[in-house]
C-alpha cells in the first residue's frame, strides 16, 4: 500500500465509495472475500457461455483422472469425473445454477418477508397476527425436511425447487422488517412526517423503508450462504435440481459413489461451496461493523496499525 | 409469567394442527401408493381391494377425519412399506436421532461458549481474530461434504474411525462432531459478541476492582448476562438439527427418525411421514418450552412481563 498524497486530510470530502473502499482495504479477510466472490460472479455470468460445451464434453481417456493430470490438458488440473470430464469446467459453469437458485430464492424471500414485514409492522392489528401466525407455522417446522416433502410433491425442478426455498425463509424477513417497522413508526421524526400530513405510503417509503433497508441488506448477504447451503443438500438428496442441469451439490452427491477412488470428484464442488458461503459471511460481518457507527472506529483505527 | 407460557404453547398448539394438516394433504398429492407396491399388470379389481384395504377410496376429507379421530387415541396408522404400526416404527427411530442431536448440541455449546468467552477477553487480539474466522468457517461447511471429507480422512485413509453404520463409541464420533460444527461456528460468533458486550458494561468493572479472578469474571459474571442472545440462537441451531440430522444419518447410515422420514417420502407411506412430522413438531413444541423457562430462570425480569 503505497501512499503518494499528502498524509494531510483534505478539505474536501471523499466520495462514500472512496470511503467504503477505503475500509474494505484496510479490512484484508474482507478484501479476499470480495475478490473471491466477484470471480464466483464472473464464472456464474461467463461461464457457461465460454465453457459450456467443453464443461460437458465426455473424454473416456480421462476417466476419474487425479489432479494435476496435466498432460491431458490444462483443464484436468483438478481431475476429471467418471465419465472424464474436466472438473474445473464444471465447478465454474456449475457457479451459474448454484448462484442462480440462492439469488433467486433470496430476492424473492426478501420482497415477500420485508413487503409482508411492513404491512404487520405498519397496521399492528388482526392481520399482523395472521401474518406471524403463517410465519409461526413455518418456523415451527425442520425447512429441509419441509421442503423434502414439498419437492417430493411437485417434483424437483429448478422453479419449484426456487420456490421451496423462498417460501421456507421468508419469516426471517417478515420478522426482522415487523420488529423494525414498529419501532421506527414510534419514532420522533415518523410523528413528525405525519403531522405534516402525509401518507401512510409515503411515510412507509421515504421515512421507514431507509432505516430499515442496511438491516435487510445484511440478513439477505447471510442468508444467500444459508439459502446455497440448503440448495446443495437437497441437492446432494437428489431434490433439487435435476440432470443434465447441474449445481455444486449435486455434483458433490455424483462424487459419493466413488469417494474412495476418486475423492476429487466430491472434494472440489464442496471447496467452492464453502469457500463461497465463507466469503458471504465474511462479507456480511463486514458490512455490519462498517455501517455501524460504534463498531466503524475499529475500521478506521486499523489504518495507523497497518498503513 | 403463566400466562406467558400459556399464550406461547397456545401458538405452538396453532403452528402443530397448521402443520399436520399441511402434511396430510401434501402427502397425498405425491399420488396413489397402489401404484408403486403393487406390479403395473395388477388386475382393476385386486388393485381396487388394495386400496380399499388400506382406505385410499374414500374421499380425501373422510381420509383426513379417520386420521384425526385415530390421532387422539394415539393410533398413527399402521406403515405399508413395514406394516408394523408407525408409533413402533417413529418411537424406535427417535432416539437415535435424539442422542446424535443431544450430543453434537452439547459438543457445540461447550465449544462456542469457551472459544467465544475466550475470544471476547480481547477483542482483535490474535485468539479473538483466529476464533473469529474459524467460526465463520464452521458456519460456512455443507455439512453433507464435510461428512464425506471427514469419513474419507479418518475412515478411509487413516483407519481411525468407521466408516458408518451403528455400533458402539466410536460409530458415534464422526456424525456427531460433523453434525456439531456448523451449530458450533454460529453459537460462538454469537458468545464473542454478546460476551463483548457484558465485559463491557459498568457491573464487570466493579467486580474486576474488588478484585475477582478473571476466569470468574468471564465464565461467572459475563457469561451469565450473556447467555439470553445464546440460547435464542442455540435453540434455532436446536431445531435446525433434525436438517442436519437427515443428511448425516442419509450418509453415515443412522437409523434415525430423518432416514425413516427420508424413506417414507420415496415409498409414499402417507403414515410414517405424518407419525414422523408430528413427534418431530412434539420435540420441537418441548424444546421451545424449555427454552422460554430457560429465559425466565435467567433473567428474572421476563417473569413481570
Amino acid at each position: 500500500m503505497t501512499m503518494t498524497a499528502p498524509p494531510i486530510v483534505s478539505s474536501a470530502e471523499p466520495s462514500s465509495l472512496r470511503v467504503s473502499l477505503g475500509l474494505l482495504w484496510r479490512d484484508k479477510f474482507a478484501c479476499v472475500a470480495v475478490l473471491f466472490l466477484l470471480a464466483v460472479a464472473f464464472a456464474a455470468i461467463f461461464g457457461p457461455w465460454l465453457l459450456g460445451a467443453s464443461a460437458t464434453k465426455i473424454n473416456l481417456m480421462a476417466r476419474n483422472a487425479p489432479p494435476l493430470s496435466m498432460h491431458l490438458g490444462w483443464h484436468y488440473i483438478l481431475g476429471a469425473d467418471a465419465l472424464g470430464r474436466s472438473i474445473l469446467l464444471r465447478v465454474i459453469v456449475g457457479a451459474q445454477n448454484t448462484m442462480m437458485l440462492a439469488g433467486c430464492a433470496v430476492v424473492i424471500s426478501l420482497l415477500v418477508g420485508s413487503i409482508l414485514g411492513f404491512i404487520a409492522g405498519f397496521r399492528n392489528d388482526w392481520t399482523s397476527s395472521l401474518v406471524l401466525r403463517l410465519a409461526d407455522i413455518l418456523m415451527s417446522f425442520p425447512s429441509l425436511l419441509l421442503a423434502m416433502i414439498v419437492l417430493y410433491v411437485l417434483s424437483p425442478g429448478l422453479t419449484n425447487v426456487i420456490l421451496v426455498l423462498a417460501i421456507t425463509r421468508i419469516p426471517i424477513y417478515l420478522r426482522t422488517t415487523r420488529a423494525e417497522v414498529l419501532e421506527i413508526r414510534e419514532r420522533t421524526f415518523v410523528t413528525a412526517a405525519r403531522v405534516m400530513g402525509a401518507s401512510p405510503w409515503r411515510i412507509v417509503w421515504r421515512h421507514i423503508r431507509p432505516t430499515v433497508t442496511p438491516t435487510l441488506v445484511t440478513i439477505a448477504t447471510l442468508e444467500f450462504a444459508f439459502v446455497m447451503l440448503s440448495e446443495s443438500s437437497l441437492s446432494f438428496l437428489g431434490l433439487g435440481i435435476q440432470a443434465p442441469e447441474f449445481t455444486w451439490g449435486a455434483m458433490v452427491a455424483q462424487g459419493q459413489s466413488y469417494l474412495g477412488t476418486a475423492w476429487w470428484v466430491a472434494f472440489w464442488p464442496g471447496l467452492a461451496i464453502t469457500l463461497t458461503a465463507m466469503s458471504l459471511n465474511l462479507l456480511a460481518n463486514w458490512v455490519r461493523i462498517a455501517s455501524d457507527p460504534v463498531q466503524r472506529w475499529r475500521l478506521e483505527s486499523r489504518k495507523r496499525t497497518n498503513g | 409469567m403463566s400466562s406467558y407460557v400459556t399464550n406461547r404453547m397456545l401458538h405452538s398448539a396453532i403452528s402443530m394442527v397448521g402443520l399436520i394438516i399441511l402434511v396430510f394433504f401434501l402427502s397425498r398429492l405425491t399420488g396413489n401408493p397402489s401404484d408403486l407396491y403393487l406390479p403395473i399388470d395388477t388386475p382393476a379389481d385386486v388393485r381396487a381391494a388394495f386400496s380399499k384395504a388400506n382406505g385410499f377410496d374414500d374421499p380425501l376429507l373422510i381420509q383426513f377425519q379417520h386420521f384425526v379421530v385415530n390421532l387422539f387415541r394415539f393410533d398413527f396408522g399402521t406403515s405399508l412399506r413395514q406394516e408394523r404400526p408407525v408409533l413402533t416404527l417413529v418411537l424406535d427411530a427417535f432416539p437415535t436421532s435424539l442422542m446424535l442431536a443431544a450430543a453434537a448440541m452439547t459438543l457445540a455449546m461447550v465449544v462456542a461458549i469457551v472459544a467465544g468467552a475466550l475470544a471476547a477477553r480481547s477483542p482483535n487480539g490474535v485468539l479473538d481474530r483466529f476464533v473469529n474466522i474459524l467460526s465463520l468457517a464452521g458456519a460456512s461447511l455443507p455439512n453433507f461434504w464435510l461428512a464425506l471429507v471427514s469419513v474419507l480422512v479418518f475412515a478411509v485413509w487413516l483407519r481411525w474411525l468407521p466408516t458408518s453404520g451403528p455400533g458402539g463409541p466410536s460409530h458415534w464420533v464422526l456424525p456427531v462432531v460433523v453434525l456439531a460444527v456448523r451449530p458450533c461456528g454460529l453459537i460462538a460468533q454469537v458468545v464473542r459478541g454478546a460476551m463483548i458486550t457484558a465485559l463491557s458494561s459498568a457491573y464487570v468493572k466493579t467486580a474486576r476492582a474488588k478484585g475477582v479472578r478473571t476466569r470468574s469474571i468471564v465464565f461467572v459474571h459475563a457469561l451469565r448476562n450473556a447467555m439470553l442472545p445464546i440460547i435464542t440462537v442455540a435453540g434455532d441451531q436446536a431445531t435446525g438439527m433434525i436438517n442436519g440430522a437427515v443428511v448425516i444419518e442419509m450418509i453415515f447410515g443412522f437409523p434415525g427418525i430423518g432416514r425413516l422420514m427420508m424413506e417414507s417420502i420415496q415409498y409414499r407411506d402417507f403414515a410414517v411421514i405424518q407419525g414422523g412430522v408430528i413427534v418431530t413438531a412434539a420435540a420441537i413444541f418441548a424444546l421451545n418450552i424449555v427454552i422460554d423457562l430457560a429465559y425466565a430462570l435467567l433473567d428474572p425480569r421476563i417473569k413481570h412481563a
